[in-house]
């Protein structure tokens, strides 16, 4: 009875948002506002990338501290590309991908052999390190950034320098990655994970190398994150090592927590409240960040299981 | 196929469509307000403020309309707050801009939408050269130009060997560049420290470094808050006295007022370059400071100073075409002719829209209130214009 | 070598390491005790040295701004413990973390309502302000030195009080196992606002002694609490003695990157970019330090027993 309700929430809510992002160009196109197809544009990213992290955070158990490294490796790999005229689309969502896993699986394999708060440390260590790394690299801009100035093109298809072209790009992209993510889930694989979570040593005990489950998730999560980095690159036309900082991190746990950890749609929910209270309160006050702090304890010490878990509560009530 | 689409839908929905607002001139400002950073910001705004109520809010009879932002010191979000300004408020003209990083990011989204970009502050080279544009003007200088004066006051004064220190960013690796281009002596020692919102404040380790290399000199170039502290550090390490402190964009009157309570006595008499000083002799000038006095109680920086002559380039842009904000030939043209009451004195746009000015040297003194300031001394460059104007194609 | 180079810059290292260690030591042993991650502890750096901004200014003298400073600061510590912080000891490190950012935001924002963005500049009294002559040859800021003596003095303090008396006993054994302590009838609350309050005035300390040489500042916390991390990390979460030992590790790696890598580099790397990338890998060496720490034993140097 409960998983039927929770089924048809589900797809209820996906049928609802899905209408309204598909429809946003045609609004903004009729309003000329084309600044919320920016925001819009944004929010979807983010989203991808908060599902990245909630497949390993909320999933797996596994809190990541470093997540942004992934935006800011997949963001270079169009960036740096785009330098050398390298325009090539596929070319380089490969090496945004392939970077991003390799990374995450070198940085992984060392930071699995620790735990709790040791784990929540090394992986921003790591990322402290790549975000060093690439402020040393003279050549790339430094701390200064670098302007990616023709977006990546898909040989004679299509290409993304048009906004609303970028925009179903994105939209696809973050509809395959919830399906994706759904299906890791799903499958045995993903029980594995999920039961690794709750109780790491009876998987170890009937049998499983949990150790080798969570890397291969870890990696998972990092190619999906770097893919929505080179995204964002596309989208922002400017990379800078600040998309790695640690406050960058920060702010994608936000989203995952906000929207309810664990759950299939609540990093979604999570990056558009983010992305839309931040557009809300910046115009409001100088002082935004009090409010912004303020929620943050708020939904810690009263939200619990975040808007997802919200939505639940009130679909069960009925 | 689907933008046509688009196009048949929209067609319909336009018939019924929100009527034109009436004509405002709209004028973003993309500078920093929080952070510690946002000290200049606050200068900039205030004196735009200033400049708003001095010609009456109004532009060639039309209402002028200025819209604030806050970069927050970081290139992506002023990029973002540049994106708004174009497309959600629709101005007319994106300006401020105190981080030439920050303006390198932003400048795609203002120039690619057809908008006049006008940089109060930074001046990167890149701006000046390869990405010189129509529609990009600066109310300031081309970042090397001050240190290129500051080279040639030390090839005066004799200076043999320079430490250099700066900020690891656009404009301070601009600033490093252009001291070296002009100085004739040997740089001994070389340090660009972390920048951004969590700059490097403590410089025990560079300031050892530098005392240990025994130049004649030590050239910094640390604007905003990081002026203050470096000073203060300076004096500490037993610096004063043996190795001469020269900098451009540190000691100014934002760091003045603080050095002055700390009562850093040392700083008195030390020598930068700028293209302006508050008593510099121009009727424009005076005006602006005394009603910055007035107004905020305080003596106004550089970064001010330019802000201010944004509003009035603007103003001689929209009066030039009497208000027909369409026409934006003519206001470029307007504004290549820089016919407007510059707080500098009458300067010429060069090439890349960068100003051709002078380059004074300034010297900190005693106000008669005895408050601590800046005065000018003498020019060092005349009619100076910078070396990446050659790299532009216009 | 340039040997009067080389001792300065062990100076320097030093007090840069002290400096940390009044930060880690609040953090490790709120980490240690409470099991809570605290990333506003570096908010509280920071409104310590604004405390002894307006109080300096307000007596007119650096020395009773910081003898008021340090207990409001302690003060200020226990209200955020007993009215925010306490809250949060149930909950798992997820929530601190993003409750403890949380409040980062919150601070920064007041600091820049209550003191505008600009920051505020300590003025030093004239026999701080000057340098001794430590060896022939070699000057030294009186200041940073009397930074160094004042954090060896505190660091001798705390182990002492950690070692020798009943509160040190029962600060053991809550890093040790918490159970244990209330189970014996100890009143942990109220241990855990002290430990908290105390922490508090040791951050707020070093806010205070760096603030008359960087000024204080909005965020200004924010980069070091991340340093101040490693070092707990590296050291064994919850041990003075690790934390001790890894800040003056740390203060040493950094401020000797600063100081002669770039010489080092420029034998494989071009002067320019050498220039470039020195002051970047010296802050990455850190974090190499303590990746490469974590991954040979996961606990750091000095894990506390019985855990």
């Amino acid at each position: 009875m409960r998983d039927q309700i929770k089924r048809g929430h589900y797809s209820y809510a996906l049928i609802i948002s899905t209408a309204l992002l598909a429809m946003l160009p045609l609004y903004v196109h009729v309003s000329g506002d084309d600044f919320y197809l920016d925001l819009a544009n944004r929010l979807m990213i983010l989203a991808i990338a908060a599902t990245s992290l909630n497949l390993i955070l909320g999933h797996g158990g596994m809190i990541s501290f470093g997540h942004a490294a992934y935006l800011g490796i997949g963001a270079y790999s169009v960036g740096i590309p785009a330098y050398y005229e390298i325009h090539n689309g596929l070319f380089q969502l490969l090496v945004a991908i392939t970077v991003s896993g390799l990374f995450a699986l070198l940085t992984g394999a060392v930071c699995l052999r620790t735990k709790g708060v040791y784990f929540i440390m090394i992986t921003m260590a790591f990322t402290q390190m790549a975000f060093f790394g690439i402020v040393s690299i003279e050549e790339y801009g430094g701390d200064d950034g670098l302007v990616i100035d023709t977006r990546s093109t898909f040989g004679n298809f299509f290409n993304l320098e048009d906004t609303v072209t970028l925009y179903y790009f994105v939209f696809v992209s973050l509809l395959t990655s919830l399906y994706i993510v759904k299906r890791i889930m799903n499958s045995r694989f993903g029980m594995v994970i999920a039961g690794s979570k709750s109780n790491e040593r009876r998987m170890q005990s009937i049998g499983y190398n949990t150790y080798r489950y969570k890397l291969v998730c870890y990696v998972l999560s990092g190619c999906l994150c770097g893919y929505a980095g080179a995204l964002l690159g596309n989208f922002t036309n400017f990379i800078s090592p600040e998309m790695m900082d640690w406050t960058a991190s920060g702010e994608l746990i936000f989203m995952v927590l906000l929207g309810g950890t664990g759950t299939l749609l609540g990093p979604l929910w999570g990056a558009a409240t983010f992305v839309l209270l931040e557009e809300w309160l910046s115009g409001i006050t100088t002082y935004w960040h009090f409010f912004f702090g303020a929620l943050l304890i708020i939904v810690v010490l009263f939200v619990r299981g975040g808007i997802d878990g919200l939505l639940k509560r009130i679909r069960l009530t009925k | 196929m689907f933008k046509k689409f688009l196009l048949l839908a929209s067609a319909g929905l336009m018939a019924i469509g929100p009527a034109v607002a009436a004509e405002k001139v709209k004028i973003g400002f993309v500078t920093t307000i929080t952070t510690p950073a946002g000290v200049i910001g606050k200068d900039m705004v205030d004196a735009v403020n200033l400049a708003m109520e001095d010609i009456g809010g109004k532009m060639a009879g039309l209402d002028v309309e200025l819209i604030v932002e806050d970069d927050g010191f970081k290139p992506a979000i002023g990029k973002q707050k540049t994106d708004k300004l174009v497309k959600q408020d629709k101005v007319q003209f994106v300006t401020g801009f105190i981080w030439s990083h920050v303006l390198l990011a932003s400048q795609k989204s203002a120039l690619g939408a057809g908008k006049f970009l006008i940089s109060s502050n930074a001046g990167p080279s890149q701006m000046a050269g390869k990405l010189c544009h129509k529609n990009f003007f600066s109310t300031s200088w081309q970042n090397d130009q001050t240190p290129m004066a500051m080279g040639e006051v030390l090839n005066l004064n004799n200076v043999k060997s320079l430490y250099v220190m700066a900020p690891n960013y656009a404009a301070g690796k601009n600033m490093v560049a252009g001291v070296t281009r002009t100085f004739k002596g040997k740089i001994v020692g070389k340090d660009l420290t972390k920048w951004g919102k969590d700059a490097q404040l403590d410089f025990s380790a560079e300031l050892a470094k530098a005392k240990a290399s025994g130049a004649e000199g030590i050239f910094v170039f640390y604007p905003g808050k990081a002026g203050g502290a470096f000073i203060k550090q300076y004096a500490q390490a037993g610096l004063q006295g043996k190795i001469p402190l020269y900098s451009v964009f540190t000691v100014d009157s934002i760091a003045l007022p603080k050095l002055q309570k700390a009562n850093m006595n040392g700083v008195m008499g030390s020598v930068m370059t700028q293209f302006w000083a508050p008593d510099l002799d121009t009727p424009q000038n005076k005006k602006f400071v005394s009603g910055f006095k007035k107004k905020y109680g305080r003596y106004p920086s550089f970064y001010a100073a330019q802000s201010y002559d944004t509003i009035f380039l603007i103003k001689s842009a929209v009066e030039a075409v009497k208000g027909d904000l369409s026409n934006k030939d003519g206001m470029r043209a307007a504004m290549e002719k820089a016919n407007f009451p510059s707080v500098r004195g009458k300067f010429s746009y060069g090439n890349n829209h960068f100003p051709i000015q002078n380059f004074y040297s300034r010297e900190v003194v005693k106000d008669p209130d005895g408050v601590w300031t800046t005065s000018v001394r003498e020019v060092v460059l005349k009619n100076h214009q910078d070396t990446y104007a050659k790299d532009c194609s216009m | 070598m340039d040997w009067v180079l080389i001792i300065t810059q062990l100076l320097n290292g030093l007090q840069l390491g002290l400096l940390l260690f009044l930060l880690a030591s609040g953090l490790t042993l709120v980490f240690g005790i409470m099991d809570f991650v605290n990333l506003a502890h570096g908010a509280l750096y920071m409104i310590g040295a604004y405390f002894c901004a307006t109080l300096t200014e307000f007596t007119g003298s650096f020395l009773w701004g910081l003898l008021i400073a340090v207990p409001v600061t302690a003060a200020a510590g226990a209200l955020l413990e007993i009215s925010i912080i306490q809250r949060l000891y149930s909950k798992d490190h997820l929530d601190h973390v993003l409750a403890t950012f949380g409040l980062i935001l919150c601070f920064d924002t007041a600091v820049h309502f209550l003191w505008g963005p600009e920051g505020k500049a300590i003025p030093l009294p004239t026999f701080l302000d000057g340098r001794v002559t430590i060896l022939p040859g070699i000057e030294f800021p009186t200041f940073r030195l009397s930074i160094i003596l004042t954090g060896l003095l505190l660091a001798f303090v705390l182990y002492f009080i950690i070692t020798h008396t009943k509160m040190g006993m029962l600060i053991r054994a809550g890093a040790s196992n918490r159970q244990m302590v209330s189970a014996h009838g100890i009143d942990i609350k109220s241990l855990f606002t002290v430990v908290f309050a105390v922490g508090a005035a040791m951050a707020g300390f070093a806010g205070m002694m760096i603030s008359p040489i960087t000024e204080a500042s909005i965020g200004m916390g924010n980069e070091i609490i991340i340093v101040a991390f490693v070092v707990i990390i590296i050291g064994g979460i919850g041990s003075i003695k690790g934390a001790f030992l890894a800040a003056i590790l740390v203060g040493l790696i950094d401020t000797m990157g600063r100081s002669f890598l770039d010489t080092l580099l420029k034998l494989i790397l071009s002067a320019e970019n050498a220039e470039t990338a020195a002051p970047a890998l010296s802050a990455m060496a850190i974090y190499i330090l303590m990746a490469a720490i974590l991954a040979v034993r996961p606990q750091g140097l000095f894990p506390p027993k019985g855990r």
